[in-house]
């Protein structure tokens, strides 16, 4: 294996993706008219340097120290969203929310990055110290409210995007800890309950389903009868949580489902980003040369939707690319936490792997509305310091996990 | 075994491998078929986005006179045009605009209204601005986003005033007009004919727009101009030659405004064939202040009757009692039914006066004319004559002679908007009008002397003289009507007289005049034949007419004029002589030389009223 033993399938995966990432940000910047992107790729450079650093000091710590922070970390990181929700601002991409956190006019960053490797690092203690794995609803209270409560809060910002993340991270770490996907099933079942309730025959459907996956997996009763009092509120309550939805949060929504809706305004963004994916075909107008990018059709072209930058200037091949070295990332990732040399690394890395996926999916999607539109930014590729930072902080993480299992000699099993 | 086990992680990795591949899966595949199956649709929508259509103008049609001259042309001019995304934006730009160029709220607003009817289009500014203000424009373009400048063919009028009437003018379409579709194929901002010839013949003057596309950004800002392709270059229209002789239009201009400006009244010179020579109403305007738009504080002076409504055009929309030319309507009338000779005398002798129940119908000449036949009757136009004339036809016969000339109908000359002229198609108009007992015999004397029920535009008495002009009847009838361009219909009128009797009206109408005649054309051979007439104005002064042709006995020229409270058609007939001159005898001879001419100053009679059964002048 590597020399020094470092991975050297990560670093490449990283390194490949950085530099790609970097050249779609420099040609985001290239426009007929000057916009915000121009020389952000310079900028980044610095955060790329910045990252390099960070991934290098974690690389140093321990998986103890790490483990013995988590609980700090958390509590920081949630009087911190606390404290954001009161003194917030809005910036960039999330000018209309409070996910800024500012001192004397300085933005500081957004300390929703933070809580998210906060919560992997706390899960990743709280899920380690099962011998068994969790096999009831109730044992999944704790998890489920770790991660829940800096969801709530981020939606409190209002932030969609990050709250989704933080289901993401939620639910992949319980699969990683062997939670049974019939328990995970029955947890996501409220939301699942939630989104259908717009339409009753759906709904309908759902509900008698949900009876007969309670029967035939053989759950606790009590807790069956949590799950379906749960489901069915969930549904009675839909309309009014609608109404409590930002309007903004509600047009995205919608729109959705029907960009055509309203094509000026919060449709926009959905059909400008899929006009300009589309109209790149197999390969692309070449790097810099997008009109859709060059004429500022693309909305937020060097952050949300770098990725349409992507599809409008290299095409499908383009797509293909970027998505196999994401693709590779992730198997990297799991092959790090399926060796790793004890189960709170395993956990850690692949809460890191979940983060990165949840974002990935999340952003790569809603270039062609499969996912609803959320300002959350694309690994690598996404200009912002906050988020570059904890992506590096999750490479050096993952490098020490491997570096760790070569030296217990796991490196070969 | 523990919860982390090796092995337990295994398998979940290997569970775990077939999300992330469906997850990736389903993100391909949503890629693919955006990109590859629908590729073509998102290229088109893209291409939409950024790519504007800009119309070019086509360059219209020129007028030219019967000889090529230029009545109306084009010359290049400077169009601003603006583009957007939204109505908010284009009035930021236009305010900003503002500051440079001339531009009222008013007119932005107008601006603005063309934006929201065609959003996707450079909503026209100006169509029309000096170099100074484009050079401004172009100075600031930076703070002008979206703005777009074309050369565009703009109209030019080189006569200006001097053909006003005939060629009209051209504007943007309105949005009435388009709704009912009353210039096909053109669009908002499209510039048509709006009177005149321009607008009479549009169809073909106007060609067709080419487009060229631009790209634009975002926020509607021009980026780059594309090149227009052949396939969408601009059609011009057609050029149109029409029957007007731009000399003499120029000149009756000249007379107008040199000699007659405190006159308004109409002036129109015809072939015997029907070709328009020329036609004038004064006042004129300047068809130019219309290209690119009139401003509306000109627009009303243009419209308004203290400055004498210099858009209408009087010698086809103006309508006016006949008066004395229309004797020979009823001496033709009289002559075809046999009723009387050139050497008729009536019962009575002229005495100033014709009593006719408890009333008394004077003669203009109160001293009375004694005895006279139809030829002196004309010559002197004596009122005595015609009212026993009239009554000798009756009042059946006159009105259905009158459906026969033509009296009730357009002449259907190829210039828009002619106004119907007026004559009882039956007595049954009079009792639906004065009810069946309340009217007496007395309408027939009005008839009789062109008083009365009876309002005639001048182009319509230009086609009874024009019949009266021909040297046989039916040749008349086969004529073309008076035209411009080419006659909508074939056939002046048909008089029903024979050859004798056209050239005895002829000889009475020479006898009106010869003695003018002779002192007027000094040595030229110059016989004009014509008849005054003076028109009861219930307003004012009277109206004089005077219509003539010459020469005589093989006319070529047919001259009628209408002046609004002029008194006398006396005093209208020296001018149109020197057209007559002007056209037969050319520009050599001493047009200035003074001409002296007497006319029968035959000022319309009031009946003097004894009863209250009075006819006004006009229904």
């Amino acid at each position: 294996m590597s020399r020094r033993g470092l991975d050297r399938g990560l670093i490449v995966c990283v390194l490949a993706l950085a530099v790609y990432g970097l050249a779609i940000l420099y040609s985001a910047g290239q426009t007929d008219a000057p916009t915000d992107a121009y020389g952000a790729w310079k900028r980044q450079l610095i955060w790329l340097g910045l990252g390099s650093l960070v991934a290098a000091v974690v690389f140093r710590v321990s998986f103890r120290l790490l483990e013995w922070v988590a609980p700090g970390v958390y509590v920081f990181a949630i009087l911190l969203l606390l404290l954001t929700l009161v003194i917030g601002t809005g910036a960039g991409t999330a000018s209309s929310t409070k996910s800024w956190l500012a001192v004397g006019g300085i933005r500081l960053g957004q300390p929703a990055e933070l809580a998210k490797l906060a919560t992997i690092l706390m899960m990743a203690r709280y899920l380690s110290a099962f011998k068994e794995p969790p096999d009831s609803l109730r044992a999944l209270i704790v998890p489920s409210c770790i991660a829940g409560l800096p969801a709530v809060l981020v939606l409190a910002q209002p932030d969609l995007g990050s709250a989704i993340v933080f289901a993401g991270i939620l639910f992949l770490m319980l699969f990683w800890a062997g939670v049974r996907p019939f328990l995970l099933l029955l947890l996501a079942s409220p939301v699942v309950s939630l989104l259908l309730a717009g339409n009753t025959q759906l709904w309908g459907a759902w509900m008698v389903a949900l009876f007969v996956a309670l029967l035939v997996g053989r759950a606790f009763l009590s807790e069956a009868i949590t799950v379906y009092l749960v489901n069915s509120a969930m549904g009675v309550f839909a309309l009014t949580l609608w109404n409590r939805l930002q309007p903004h949060q509600r047009l995205r929504l919608s729109t959705f489902l029907n960009p055509e809706l309203d094509p000026s305004a919060s449709g926009y963004q959905a059909i400008q980003s899929k006009v300009a994916v589309g109209s790149g075909g197999w390969f692309g107008n070449g790097l810099t040369q997008g009109p859709q990018k060059r004429l500022a059709f693309l909305p937020e072209q060097h952050t949300d939707f770098i990725f349409s930058v992507v599809g409008e200037e290299l095409g499908f091949i383009g797509v293909l690319v970027a998505l196999s070295l994401f693709f590779c990332l992730m198997l990297v990732l799991l092959r790090i936490a399926r060796r790793a040399s004890d189960a709170f690394a395993s956990l850690v890395v692949f809460g890191m792997l979940s983060l990165i996926l949840t974002h990935v999916f999340e952003n790569v999607g809603m270039t062609v509305n499969v996912t609803p539109i959320t300002g959350i930014p694309l690994p690598f590729f996404s200009y912002g310091g906050s988020f570059l930072l904890a992506c590096s902080l999750a490479v050096g993480v993952s490098l020490r996990a491997a570096w760790d299992a070569r030296q217990a000699g796991y490196a070969d099993a | 075994m523990t919860a982390f086990s090796s092995h337990r992680l295994r398998e979940r990795a290997r569970g775990f491998r077939v999300v992330l591949l469906l997850a990736f899966l389903v993100l391909v595949g949503a890629f693919f078929n955006t990109q590859v199956l629908n590729t073509e649709r998102f290229r088109l929508r893209s291409e939409s986005n950024r790519l504007r259509s800009v119309p070019l103008a086509a360059p219209r049609g020129a007028v030219l006179d019967r000889n090529g001259l230029v009545i109306a042309d084009n010359v290049p001019g400077y169009a601003v045009k603006l583009l957007a995304s939204n109505p908010d934006s284009i009035r930021v730009v236009l305010k900003r605009m503002a500051a440079f160029v001339e531009l009222d709220s008013a007119a932005i607003e107008q601006v603005v209204r063309r934006y929201r009817a065609a959003p996707y289009q450079p909503a026209a500014v100006f169509t029309n601005l000096p170099f100074e203000a484009i050079a401004r424009l172009e100075e600031h373009r930076v703070s002008l986003p979206g703005l777009v400048i074309q050369t565009e063919p703009r109209r030019f009028y080189p006569n200006g005033r001097a053909t006003a009437h005939v060629v009209g003018y051209v504007g943007e379409v309105s949005e009435a007009d388009l709704e009912q579709d009353r210039y096909p194929g053109a669009r908002m901002g499209t510039v048509v004919g709006q009177d005149g010839l321009e607008a009479e013949y549009d169809s073909l003057l106007r060609g067709s727009e080419g487009v060229r596309y631009i790209e634009v950004n975002a926020r509607g800002a021009m980026v780059r101009e594309q090149p227009p392709s052949p396939s969408m270059l601009p059609v011009p229209g057609l050029p149109i030659r029409t029957t007007i002789d731009l000399p003499l239009q120029l000149y009756i201009d000249s007379l107008f405004v040199d000699s007659l400006s405190e006159y308004r009244g109409a002036l129109i010179a015809m072939t015997p064939a029907g070709e328009i020579l020329a036609m004038y109403s004064a006042p004129s305007f300047d068809p130019n202040d219309f290209v690119g738009g009139i401003s509306s504080a000109k627009y009303r002076v243009l419209t308004s009757p203290d400055a004498g409504l210099p858009l209408f055009n009087r010698a086809i929309k103006g309508t006016y009692a006949p008066a004395s030319p229309f004797k020979l309507a009823i001496a033709a009338m009289a002559l075809r039914r046999g009723l009387v000779s050139f050497s008729s005398h009536m019962e009575q002798p002229c005495r100033g006066g014709f009593r006719f129940g408890n009333r008394v119908f004077r003669c203009w000449a109160p001293e009375g004319h004694g005895s006279l036949d139809l030829i002196g009757a004309i010559a002197k136009s004596c009122d005595v004559y015609f009212y026993q004339l009239g009554l000798r036809l009756g009042l059946n016969a006159i009105l259905e002679d009158g459906s026969r000339f033509g009296l009730s109908e357009v002449t259907s000359l190829d210039l828009g908007h002619e106004a119907k002229s007026f004559f009882p198609p039956s007595t049954g108009y009079y009792d639906r009008t004065y009810g069946p007992r309340g009217w007496t015999n007395a309408v027939t004397l009005n008839l009789a002397i062109g008083q009365g029920e009876n309002s005639q535009t001048l182009i319509n008495v230009m086609r009874l003289y024009q019949a009266l002009s021909q040297s046989e009847s039916g040749l008349a009838a086969a004529l073309p009507a008076p035209h411009l361009v080419a006659p909508r219909a074939r056939g002046g009128i048909d008089l029903g007289l024979n050859e004798r009797q056209l050239a005895g009206l002829r000889e009475a109408m020479i006898a009106v005049v010869s003695r003018g005649t002779a002192a007027a054309s000094a040595g030229a051979d110059l016989d004009v034949a014509g008849k005054t007439g003076t028109a009861q104005n219930p307003h004012g002064p009277d109206h004089g007419w005077f219509i003539g042709f010459a020469p005589s006995d093989n006319p070529r020229i047919i001259v009628g004029a209408i002046m609004e409270r002029a008194l006398h058609g006396s005093s209208v007939a020296p001018w149109v002589v020197r057209v007559i001159r002007r056209y037969l005898v050319g520009s050599g001879t001493n047009l200035d030389a003074p001409i002296v001419l007497e006319f029968p100053a035959d000022s319309a009679p009031t009946p003097e009223e004894l009863v209250t059964d009075t006819i006004p002048g006009r229904p």
